[in-house]
């Protein structure tokens, strides 16, 4: 992984002191709460509904033990013991102490991570394939394109200040796991057909309350314009987005106001007439930062463990997790293993502090020392040895980690809502809870399939409803928290923004509403093998509609 | 419609609310209810000029009602805001026995009969 170079540290040491300069301002009174929050924002630290939150950083989702034994740390000594990993591969602290953030932050800076550039109208944290380097369908790793970005937008004088937050995400392999046609520039690594690298460029995707998939800019950017490309970009962004409204003010708005075509015209001219030599990106440059994603030596083993095997075939719960949560690695004899934050009844994203220090240990001693966080609130060993993964089990399930539903209906992915968030409408994270309890991680979640449900707890679409194969809006009518149903949403390489099914549900009717959807589709499937997404695409919402509102007393129309 | 003052304190957010003598309580219990429109702007002045001095941030009024005897929140925002996370009754007001008198399960519905 990335290591800091000394202008590096120095530069997030930096940071903090000016961060800790402005905290002791702000307490003293120098500085006013409207001066103050740029300042606090900048470095992550909002004022939520019980207390300030801090939001951390993991570029691309990539950890080391080091760096996660000190989130562990900071869990227990700064907040309450716990820390929530988020949709944008990010970590968060909900109860920290305004007059601890500089502490927290110094403490964070000697591991290499910082809070920069969390929040704000700046480029945010980059966010990648968690299986980057791993996933047998990669054509390049996304992260040493994601690591030059942020290096790049960090602290950029010209884009600090856009009309809007921007996201950017780099998916390095065919398949798409890092949502990028919902992100404001969504980067596809692809060949060209002389074997050049290079990326097809997306942009104006976004979710929200104006939900838009991405739209192809660029069939091939060469490897070496990327910067180019993206300063272009967004300078006609910062140029033209909308500043007077805030809800019109992203890049999607922008796109959909003037067309594709006329932005894509916009952006090759502003291209165009840029000094190339200005931000150009040698090879030589890339091939640096490759390197530190080098993937680790793992010595060739055989692709099948007969200890393996034979766990396999007296322990079901253990063959369960093999089949959810273990994916081949590329290297025959390792596998990818995710670590599911989604404990039946457990809150989605949370881990203990116990947990953390547990998967740092287990990173260390199985894992090549790299763990990763996905935007679906999981964790993941990319290195493990397939002979290796009874023992990384077993310590997984000692700390409540083993959860074998990676992927399946119970892994949901929720925003924190109404019981942590200022803005939320509606409580999202007890609809989770009550749905993973009703389909449980045994045989009836396994019966269902692969079936992504996101829950939002406000129009904001934090939980990504709109990409859910299942999604649900909290929102709040008359006073009562009331949860819209969207059907369809997919966010891989056939994003899609799904269809609202009809009137909305009753906290105590929702679950019931996805039971009854769920039963709809194991009723049409064409067989075992035809996924709900499968199965919605070639019938439509007709027979979910009517299921829900026709034939079930359970809606509340 | 009656109402208590909230605000966040400065230096490390905890919810707190505004006493009958002024000052600042982390329990909503020991709130100051304002009985109506004229006394509850009085009131936020007040915490405003607390905003001022740096003692709290972003005060406003919160709309409570009395179910069961006992003030509390009308929104389920304040409730929970009041009491602490639904999904974690370990943690925030709750756990430290400054929810809402009624308790924050009954905060949270609608109706509640009592036994």
């Amino acid at each position: 992984m990335y290591h800091y170079d000394d202008f590096d540290q120095a530069f997030v040491d930096a940071r903090v002191e000016q961060f800790r300069d402005q905290v002791a301002r702000r307490l003293s009174g120098e500085l006013t709460e409207e001066q103050f929050r740029p300042h606090r924002l900048m470095n992550g630290l909002y004022l939520q509904l019980h207390s300030y939150m801090l939001r951390i950083a993991v570029p691309y989702g990539t950890l080391n033990s080091r760096q996660m034994r000190k989130l562990a740390e900071i869990a227990r000594a700064y907040d309450r013991g716990y820390g929530h990993f988020t949709t944008r591969q990010n970590i968060q602290f909900n109860w920290p102490a305004l007059k601890d953030t500089p502490d927290i932050l110094a403490e964070l800076a000697s591991v290499e991570m910082h809070a920069i550039q969390t929040s704000g109208n700046c480029i945010r944290n980059v966010t990648a394939d968690h299986f980057a380097g791993v996933a047998h369908d990669e054509i390049a790793d996304p992260r040493p394109y994601a690591e030059i970005l942020r290096q790049w937008s960090s602290l950029h004088p010209e884009f600090s200040f856009l009309p809007r937050k921007f996201k950017i995400a780099v998916n390095g392999a065919a398949h798409d796991r890092a949502v990028i046609q919902a992100h404001d520039i969504g980067l596809q690594v692809v060949r060209s057909e002389a074997g050049e690298l290079g990326f097809a460029v997306y942009v104006g995707g976004g979710l929200g309350r104006t939900p838009l998939i991405g739209r192809k800019v660029r069939e091939f950017l060469p490897e070496r314009d990327l910067l180019g490309y993206i300063e272009a970009i967004l300078r006609v962004y910062n140029l033209e987005g909308r500043r007077d409204n805030k809800f019109k003010a992203r890049i999607k708005i922008l796109m959909h106001e003037k067309s594709l075509a006329t932005l894509r015209e916009e952006i090759e001219a502003e291209f165009a007439a840029r000094d190339r030599k200005l931000l150009d990106l040698p090879p030589e440059e890339v091939a640096r930062v490759r390197a530190f994603f080098a993937p680790p030596e793992l010595e060739r083993k055989k692709p099948v463990s007969d200890r393996v095997e034979r766990r396999k075939g007296k322990d079901a719960r253990f063959a369960s997790f093999f089949a959810t949560n273990v994916m081949a690695h590329k290297t025959p004899g390792y596998v990818v293993v995710t670590i599911s934050l989604k404990a039946i009844g457990a809150v989605p994203g949370d881990a203990s502090a116990d947990q953390m220090d547990a998967v740092a240990d287990l990173a260390e001693d199985y894992s090549h020392d790299e763990i990763r966080v996905s935007h679906e609130q999981n964790l993941i060993l990319p290195h493990v040895a397939l002979d290796d993964l009874p023992a990384v089990y077993d310590r997984l399930a000692s700390v409540g980690l083993a959860t074998p539903n990676a992927g399946s209906i119970s892994d949901i992915i929720a925003c924190p809502g109404l019981d942590y968030c200022a803005l939320a409408t509606a409580r999202s994270i007890p609809v989770a809870q009550r749905i993973a309890q009703k389909f449980g991680d045994g045989a009836r979640a396994k019966s269902v399939g692969p079936l992504k449900i996101k829950i939002s707890g406000c129009i904001n679409a934090c939980g990504h409803h709109h990409v859910g194969h299942i999604g649900i809006l909290g929102l709040e009518r008359a006073g009562e928290e009331t949860y819209q149903i969207t059907l369809g949403g997919s966010g891989d390489e056939k994003a899609a923004i799904g269809q609202i099914v009809g009137p909305g549900f009753s906290s105590e009717n929702v679950v019931e509403a996805v039971e009854t959807i769920v039963e709809t589709y194991m009723g049409l499937r064409r067989d075992d093998q035809e996924t709900f997404l499968e199965a919605y695409r070639r019938v439509g919402l007709a027979p979910f509609k009517e299921a829900l509102y026709e034939r079930s007393a359970g809606s509340d129309i | 419609m009656p109402s208590v003052i909230t605000a966040s304190r400065l230096a490390d957010g905890v919810v707190v609310f505004q006493a009958a003598d002024l000052s600042w309580s982390e329990d909503f219990n020991r709130a100051a209810v304002r009985a109506d429109e004229a006394t509850t702007a009085d009131a936020l002045a007040r915490a405003k000029e607390d905003e001022m001095q740096n003692l709290v941030v972003e005060p406003y009024a919160v709309a409570v009602e009395i179910r069961n005897g006992h003030v509390v929140p009308k929104a389920l925002r304040e409730a929970i805001r009041a009491a602490g996370p639904t999904v974690r009754r370990d943690l925030g007001k709750q756990a430290e026995g400054r929810a809402p008198l009624s308790g924050p399960t009954a905060a949270l519905e609608a109706e509640h009969v009592s036994l």
